[in-house]
């Protein structure tokens, strides 16, 4: 048999400039069908999906929550903050000259935003009044009692008022310096711990849901095989296959982010009554701080986003292992 | 248009689908591809449209080297050639339109462009009143000539058929190699794989006949000599 002529080779190419003149807005319209057309999709089965974007949905309202609790006992903690203050009991030595010295250089400090001075007189008096030794107190001879000084500070700043303490600490007028908020310290010590845990918790979720995602959209694409040979038959993209699940994922990741809202929402509306309760009684203004405008589209931004890479992962995974038959 | 150069094809297992076919199919030519089943027919389809890749040999497609195409430029590829499953290959869950406008969808048609064109098509296999309706409700005729009409939509230079009729009675048959032949003659390039030889005896034109994979006969040529 005559071996028919071979033509030199060609060139791929490069992109198919023969239709160009129907690409443009028909990009667009194909890119808004495609997400309408996704979303259809996930509305066909309400039931399962729904059940996933509920699964997505909780996993992103427990961190979310969690965060909105922290940023509640900062807010509290806060209102605190103001009364910090460090107590300086001079040396018995002292006079008031001295005294009032220690004071006025204190007060140069930026640190610091008022100095009270207690003499001993005061001291006692009020230690009279309160401890209840009244009687006992009257038959001391000398006030053994030194000078105080109550230093307010003028920043929340625990370590910065620590290295103040130091500082003081060290001058020869000063018997015992004293941190009068160390549990306030401790508290922002637990708050640093638990807000680690929640980045922790938070960063688990974050892949329990992209796994959900990838899973769901990995069911997808096996049940639309048929339909993505065909698509890759005539003339798909890998890009054009793709597109249909990844805005599936973003629709999945969307719904869950709204169901989270919904969840946080729902819980710190339960919170608020015994909350308004309790600061009453302990004569506070404060008031829950709940989702704002921006941690609210944050909310729904990261959901959508997760919902995307998961579906990314899914598809890059499992589009090349169907070709057609 | 279609050029196999000692073509052959082996699959892991080591089966020889195909072993040092030639033949070179010009533009606007029509082929039969003949032979028993298991001959080769379907396999050399797919090495056209690179579904499959040919262990050696060159292939030719209009005038691209497939052996030199990447695996990224090979939907460029498949939008020019038009084909034709023996089981249809419809999307179920879709209409008739939705169906034969597929192809245009993934060319980045417009709408308005996608219309015309769909109903050309359909009008061509004489579907246009059908194009609401699913292909379930068709009958197997019916089905076959959606998926002609999706296989021509976007006007490819080149069609193929695998077994186009295998499932139709023969008045069907007739009807559907009458739609070929009538693609051919506007300009098509057709390559039509079937076993049914008696419906294709009355239509003249080149047959390439297989055996084991190996070409035994190519009528042409021998017109030629």
């Amino acid at each position: 048999m005559k071996r028919p002529p071979v033509p030199p080779p060609t060139p791929p190419r490069r992109s198919p400039k023969a239709s160009q003149m129907t690409y443009g807005n028909a990009w667009l319209t194909h890119h808004l069908t495609t997400l309408f057309t996704s979303f259809g999709q996930i509305l066909r089965t309400p039931l399962p999906s729904l059940m996933t974007a509920m699964v997505i949905g909780i996993a992103l309202a427990l961190p979310a929550g969690l965060y909105l609790l922290l940023e509640n006992v900062q807010h509290l903690s806060n209102e605190w903050n103001g009364t910090a203050q460090i107590s300086l009991f001079l040396k018995q030595t002292v006079g008031e000259e001295k005294a009032q010295n220690l004071a006025d250089w204190l007060l140069q400090k930026k640190e610091i935003s008022g100095v009270q001075i207690i003499t001993p007189t005061q001291a006692l008096e009020e230690y009279r009044n309160l401890s209840g030794f009244g009687q006992a107190l009257t038959a001391l001879e000398d006030n053994p009692l030194p000078y105080v000084l109550i230093v307010q500070l003028a920043t929340a700043n625990t370590d910065l008022g620590e290295r103040l303490l130091e500082e003081l600490k060290r001058k020869p007028e000063i018997e015992v310096a004293q941190f009068d908020m160390l549990w306030l310290k401790r508290l922002f010590a637990m708050i640093a711990l638990v807000r680690r845990g929640v980045i922790i918790l938070a960063s688990l979720l974050t892949l329990a849901v992209l796994l959900v995602i990838g899973n769901t959209i990995r069911l997808a694409i096996y049940n639309r095989r048929e339909e993505i040979e065909i698509h890759k038959l005539f003339g798909a993209t890998d890009a054009f296959i793709r597109r249909p699940f990844l805005y599936a994922g973003g629709w999945y990741g969307l719904l869950g982010g709204i169901i989270a809202w919904l969840l946080v929402h729902f819980c710190f509306w339960l919170l608020q009554d015994p909350v308004k309760q309790l600061s009453l009684l302990y004569y506070s203004q404060f008031e829950l701080v709940t989702l704002d405008l921006l941690s609210s589209l944050a909310l729904l931004l990261t959901g959508g986003l997760l919902g995307l890479i998961g579906a990314w992962l899914a598809v890059g995974r499992h589009l090349k292992e169907i070709q057609p038959r | 248009m279609i050029i196999f150069n000692n073509v052959s094809k082996r699959y892991p297992s080591g089966y020889e689908a195909l072993k040092q076919v030639n033949f070179h199919l010009k533009a606007g030519e029509m082929a039969f591809l003949t032979g028993h089943s298991g001959a080769g027919k379907s396999t050399l389809l797919r090495l056209i449209a690179l579904i499959e890749r040919n262990t050696t040999g060159q292939i030719v497609v209009g005038g691209q080297h497939l052996g030199r195409l990447p695996t990224h430029r090979i939907p460029y590829l498949r939008r020019r050639i038009g084909m034709i499953f023996q089981d249809h290959r419809l999307l179920f869950d879709r209409t008739v339109y939705d169906n034969v406008a597929l192809p245009l969808v993934i060319g980045g048609f417009r709408p308005p462009e996608i219309r015309r064109r769909v109903r050309a098509a359909l009008d061509k296999v004489g579907l246009l009143n059908k194009e609401k309706s699913y292909p379930i409700t068709l009958s197997g005729g019916e089905q076959q000539r959606v998926g002609i009409a999706r296989a021509v939509v976007n006007k490819p230079p080149i069609l193929l058929a695998d077994e186009p009729t295998g499932n139709l009675d023969p008045n069907l048959a007739k009807d559907i190699m009458n739609l070929f032949v009538h693609f051919n003659q506007v300009g098509v390039t057709v390559l039509v794989a079937t076993h049914a030889v008696g419906l294709i005896k009355h239509i003249k034109c080149r047959m390439l006949v297989l055996q084991h994979g190996g070409l035994i006969g190519d009528t042409h040529l021998r017109m030629m000599r």
